[in-house]
């Protein structure tokens, strides 16, 4: 109150500072929120925990069988990487969902009535879902070392395989943010994410080699960004890759392309999502 | 700073593809006192509530709150302003205190003022002992109380409640009536909507009656109350062919319009206040040999005050988006009416 007195310019600025600051603390308030339900109500993971485990297990020891890795190599330890790029994506539809729910709450309503900043919904949600994908990582390499995954290489690159893992998985909520502004119900929002989700994960190398193909998906699968995440992992653990010898560009260069990938999808979807959120004014 | 008007809204306009949601709305809110904003379902209502809390942009007019233009200045709006929509806007996961906590660092308040400010309203709202159980264990009442406690948390100056106590049973609908006057009372505006002529009544200093998204009628309950007449009486005639008859003998003995309706058998018309009006309407169906199966005495409802007002009974609702749950209301809606 008292600021009404200052005079307009030095009030602008002060506030821009101060803006900011209560960015961060809204964007920590609301991820915050989105965390506490998990804590008290863990089975809300399961997509990201016994999913993940489930899979694992499935192509370890039903599917896997029967794939045969060119050049050679543990299935199991092949897997790994597929199953990271999956779970990743994974989470996605849930960031949908979750603010599908919200807006058909009112809790968005309310929030957009409130002084907090605009942009500190949607973020706050997608950082919340990165702590979940940290989880749902930590599970996939639990469960992978269980069934004979190993690092073979050093400990730094096996951390830049998981800080590009989570780094495109971060990239990838927004995608699903933006399916949260459009879709109008949680069930929509489930069936989307699923529809987008299946192909995007199947018809890349996460569970089976590209050489395996017909000629005419072989480029698709190639070109898909959860073929270039699958193949970044495997090459920085260490793992068997048989994506090495196919010449797509990003088969050869799988961490630049993963690092492609998540810029384009920040670039187009993040803007996007804000955009979509602050129409929902009109 | 006292000249300033708490609401104002200026030939406010917004429409929703082909369905106008408000066509020119004005509104003029002094500070202090409470606003009922009074229509039917469709009329606009939720619709003004959301422009003026800056969730909906106008096509075309202006609306200022304190002073403030809900579009250019909606920061400086929001953060005097306080909320309750028709539904409670919480999440169900939480606890009501982490609500009211997580609403009022939202709100600008620091984590200890949000804190202290949560114990006291859940005090206040008799909430202290469920606050620490998550909301989706909450009875109807409990959330509508939360809800509007968390719409107070940052103190605002003005508030917005959209049907407050649509769906609530009496007796929380009494409990809410009663934080409101308490509100009022210590001095923040309030502009509340309700399809209720009698909640309007018990709780606003000013009405504003708005259909088809203008006012068509405003001022002080009494006012509108003396423009919609007084009660109303309804005779309800056994089966045989007299109805034209029935309707002349009850002309005679009131002043007011009275309605015949053949379908129904049902006679109903406007009475003046006047002693032993209903024993001599009974007397003179009587002595005309009128055979009535049942007579009944109600209050003007929000039908009447349209029908006066309008000359028209309120239209069957548009499902227009914005404008809150249709079914909900609807069955609401019929509340009020008479034998309907």
């Amino acid at each position: 109150m008292t600021t009404v007195t200052i005079s307009q310019a030095p009030r602008r600025a002060v506030t821009r500072l101060g803006n900011l600051r209560w960015l961060v603390s809204d964007i920590a308030v609301l991820a915050r929120r989105s965390l506490a339900r998990i804590a008290r109500e863990p089975e809300t993971l399961m997509d990201v925990t016994i999913q993940p485990i489930l899979f694992v297990l499935l192509f370890a020891y039903v599917f896997g069988g029967a794939i045969a890795l060119p050049g050679g190599g543990s299935y199991h330890e092949y897997l790994i990487g597929g199953m990271l790029a999956m779970g990743l994506a994974a989470t996605a539809p849930g960031t949908a969902v979750a603010l599908v729910t919200d807006m058909s709450s009112g809790l968005i309503d309310r929030f957009r009535s409130l002084p907090t900043a605009r942009s500190a919904v949607l973020a706050g949600r997608t950082i919340s879902d990165l702590v979940t994908q940290v989880i749902g990582t930590a599970v996939v390499a639990g469960v992978g070392l269980a069934i004979g995954w190993r690092i073979h290489s050093s400990l730094a690159d096996a951390a830049v395989a998981f800080g590009l893992a989570l780094l495109f998985g971060y990239a990838f909520t927004w995608l699903g943010a933006c399916l949260g502004m459009v879709l109008r119900s949680p069930e929509a929002a489930q069936q989307m994410g699923f529809v987008l989700f299946l192909p995007l994960t199947f018809v890349s190398n996460a569970f089976v080699p590209t050489q395996a193909m017909p000629g005419w998906l072989q480029p698709i699968a190639e070109w898909n960004p959860m073929s270039a995440l699958a193949a970044a992992s495997r090459h920085l653990f260490g793992n068997p890759n048989p994506a090495a010898s196919v010449q797509a560009w990003p088969m050869q260069h799988p961490e630049l392309a993963v690092i492609g990938w998540s810029v384009v999808l920040l670039m187009v979807f993040a803007p996007l999502a804000v955009h979509l959120y602050r129409r929902k004014a009109r | 700073m006292g000249e300033i008007p708490a609401i104002e809204t200026e030939r406010l306009t917004k429409s929703f593809g082909p369905t106008r949601a408000l066509s020119g709305l004005d509104l003029t809110v002094p500070r202090g006192g409470i606003l009922g904003l009074l229509g039917p379902n469709g009329a606009g209502k939720t619709t003004a509530v959301r422009v003026l809390a800056t969730l909906l942009r106008p096509d075309a007019g202006h609306a200022r709150v304190l002073g403030a233009d809900v579009v250019r200045q909606a920061g400086e709006v929001r953060r005097r302003i306080g909320l309750t929509g028709q539904y409670a806007a919480l999440d169900d996961y939480l606890t009501g205190r982490a609500n009211l906590i997580m609403i009022g660092q939202l709100a600008r308040l620091s984590r200890a003022q949000a804190r202290r400010r949560a114990e006291e309203l859940l005090a206040r709202f008799d909430l202290s002992e469920a606050a620490g159980r998550a909301v989706k264990t909450y009875s109807g009442g409990m959330r509508r109380r939360l809800d509007l406690a968390a719409s107070l948390i940052g103190n605002p100056e003005v508030l917005f409640l959209d049907e407050p106590t649509t769906g609530l049973d009496p007796r929380s609908r009494a409990v809410m009536w009663e934080i409101i006057r308490e509100l009022a009372a210590e001095g923040t505006t309030l502009l509340l909507t309700t399809q209720y002529l009698d909640e309007a009544d018990q709780l606003a200093s000013q009405v504003a009656v708005i259909d088809t998204g203008r006012v068509i009628a405003e001022g002080t309950p009494d006012q509108l109350k003396a423009k919609v007449g007084e009660d109303r009486i309804v005779v309800q005639l056994a089966p045989g062919p007299e109805l034209a008859a029935a309707a002349a003998v009850v002309r005679a003995q009131t002043t007011g319009p009275v309605d015949a309706d053949s379908e129904r058998r049902l006679i109903t018309a406007q009475m003046p206040a006047r002693e032993g009006i209903t024993t001599d309407i009974v007397r003179a169906l009587d002595v005309a040999g009128v055979r009535v199966s049942n007579v009944t005495l109600r209050r003007p409802s929000l039908d009447d005050v349209f029908l006066i007002l309008t000359g028209h009974r309120p239209a069957a609702p548009p499902s227009a988006p914005g404008d809150g749950d249709a079914g909900q209301e609807a069955d609401n809606a019929q509340q009020g009416g008479t034998a309907a």
